[in-house]
């Protein structure tokens, strides 16, 4: 991970790997996820690729029952919706994702500040495919 | 905040909109002809086009919704005033206030005297999948829309942080799309310019009509209960919950103060403006408040010397009914956490100590998104000068105030007007 460059290509190519890579300053240690250059908190440039650990929880969510043409050509529809999510992460900083495990069916049940852990998925075809980041409850 | 002021006094001193809705005929040059029209119209002392000095056009993305690029040039073209500079101005669904805010630095500066703001967008062109896409360009499209996040699941993701950390339930959203329904019927420029009772009154009519079973909603919690009527669009928000995909124009005239009695015996005084920026919604400390507009208003308040008690005519950004709830806290209208319970106790109606949104807002109104913060500058002129006819605030309020977001608060503004 040495030549990690802190582009969300770089993110992508090591959520294939199941690694979730974020990055922290090395002056101020704030933690950043997806990945940053430049610290936002102190403006150092100074900046170290760092693994989060994939552990976090939720908070905030949704039911989506009209998704972004993405989600439809992955079979989401108004009959079958997907949750989708903020988690707070262990090590301190925050990320939207697909959310698995929870039950779809009643919303109104699902609980801010459940326990999840990441879960990396494939979706699309051919040269499309690539892998997502999601969490499970 | 800042203590910054204006270098120079700017008054606001017509003001136009064409109707807000679906319009195939028409794009969005012809849209934003109607709204200048009406806007010099509303020039009472009369007005030279040949005065106009520059022209600040809000759009989001004429490309996505209409195929068409580099559009300040070709509204200024419409309506003769080549060639006069004409610059377009993106902010997502704030860029009309952006316009309206580089009009009014340009004047400040002392660079120009009269200055043309205009918005406009044109949605309806596209399916409503095609307009969710287009719209999910205003996120982050890195991080935010692979996650499957749309405009209203980020909105009915900050509504569950708001349900967690306060109490409330989507009850209270309804309440929200009911006032302002109530708001835009009496508003002839609104898209769905009808009480939510109307529209479930038309569609028993309609289905009797077509012989088919006839609903049995009695009130209006039935028919925005029912599944059928109002489908969930992204848990907790349903379909009365969202503005709607609409097209529409809207355009003002700026002047420098020393000038404004020159077009009208009854100009309003811009006395406070405010910008601020904020990162993707993930990356708040925050999810039940939009840092970005209260800072803006903060800067607003400051620059123009009033409190939120001063402010008797409001229009904010209820994209969502759960955006207009956290606005209301946002510009310090209710404390974090009270704003839900003031719009179950309806202080935020016509009739109530705090009225928000007198046009029916976004959601009943239309959100032509580019048009939408010149749309509720065109609202505050007309409260304020007495002339918002059946809809007219009681009280004659004399100060007034504009909130505007762009995506889910990377870009806010609020502006406040006053009538001395």
């Amino acid at each position: 991970m040495s030549d990690f460059d802190f582009t969300s290509a770089a993110y992508n190519a090591q959520l294939a790997e199941k690694k979730l890579i974020g990055s922290r300053c090395k002056k101020c240690g704030h933690t950043f996820l997806p990945p940053r250059a430049l610290c936002s908190h102190c403006h150092s440039s100074e900046m170290e690729p760092f693994e989060f650990s994939g552990k976090g929880k939720l908070a905030a969510y949704t039911v989506i029952y009209f998704g972004p043409t993405s989600m439809k050509n992955a079979g989401y529809d108004s009959k079958n919706p997907y949750c989708s999510g903020i988690v707070d992460l262990e090590e301190g900083a925050r990320i939207s994702a697909q959310i698995f495990g929870v039950d779809i069916a009643h919303p109104e049940a699902i609980q801010i500040d459940t326990p999840l852990s990441a879960e990396f998925f494939e979706r699309g075809e051919g040269e499309r495919k690539k892998v997502f980041l999601g969490f499970k409850a | 905040m800042t203590g910054r002021r204006l270098g120079r006094g700017v008054a606001l001193v017509g003001a136009g909109m064409s109707k807000f809705g679906a319009f195939p005929g028409k794009n969005t040059r012809e849209l934003f002809v109607e709204a200048y029209q009406e806007m010099t119209a509303s020039l009472d002392k009369g007005f030279d086009p040949a005065a106009v000095e520059a022209a600040y056009i809000g759009n989001f993305s004429s490309e996505l919704f209409e195929g068409q690029g580099h559009t300040a040039p070709i509204m200024t073209d419409w309506v003769g005033l080549t060639p006069v500079p004409a610059t377009r101005v993106e902010g997502a669904c704030a860029s009309g206030s952006l316009a309206l805010r580089q009009g009014i630095l340009a004047i400040a500066s002392g660079l120009y005297d009269v200055v043309l703001v205009g918005g406009i967008e044109k949605m309806t062109g596209l399916t409503t999948d095609g307009a969710t896409d287009a719209l999910a360009t205003a996120a982050d499209v890195t991080y935010e829309i692979p996650a499957g996040f749309t405009f209203p699941g980020m909105y009915a993701a900050i509504a569950t942080a708001y349900m967690h950390e306060y109490g409330m339930t989507p009850e209270t959203l309804l309440q929200v799309g009911i006032k302002n329904h109530e708001h835009g019927a009496l508003n002839p420029k609104a898209q769905f310019g009808q009480r939510i009772s109307a529209i479930m009154e038309a569609r028993k009519a309609s289905a009797a009509r077509k012989g088919k079973p006839v609903p049995t909603w009695v009130t209006e919690l039935d028919f925005l209960h029912d599944p059928a009527a109002n489908p969930q669009i992204a848990w907790p928000l349903r379909l009365f919950d969202c503005s709607p995909v609409s097209d529409g124009a809207a355009s003002v005239l700026l002047v420098s103060e020393d000038i404004a009695r020159h077009y009208t015996d009854a100009p309003l005084h811009l006395i406070g403006t405010g910008q601020a920026s904020d990162t993707a919604l993930h990356g708040r400390s925050t999810l039940t408040s939009l840092p970005a507009a209260k800072r803006a208003g903060q800067i607003a308040y400051e620059m123009a010397g009033v409190t939120p008690a001063d402010i008797r005519a409001v229009e904010v950004h209820d994209c969502f009914t759960i955006a207009e709830i956290v606005a209301t806290e946002d510009l310090d209208f209710f404390k974090p956490g009270e704003g839900w319970k003031a719009a179950e106790d309806g202080l935020t109606t016509r009739g109530g100590a705090r009225p928000v949104n007198s046009s029916g807002g976004l959601k009943s109104k239309g959100h032509p998104v580019g048009a939408s913060g010149v749309g509720q500058v065109v609202e505050i002129f007309h409260q304020l000068r007495g002339s918002a006819g059946e809809r007219q605030l009681p009280g004659a309020p004399n100060i007034g105030m504009t909130h505007n977001v762009g995506g889910t608060g990377q870009t806010c503004v609020v502006n406040i007007f006053e009538r001395r």
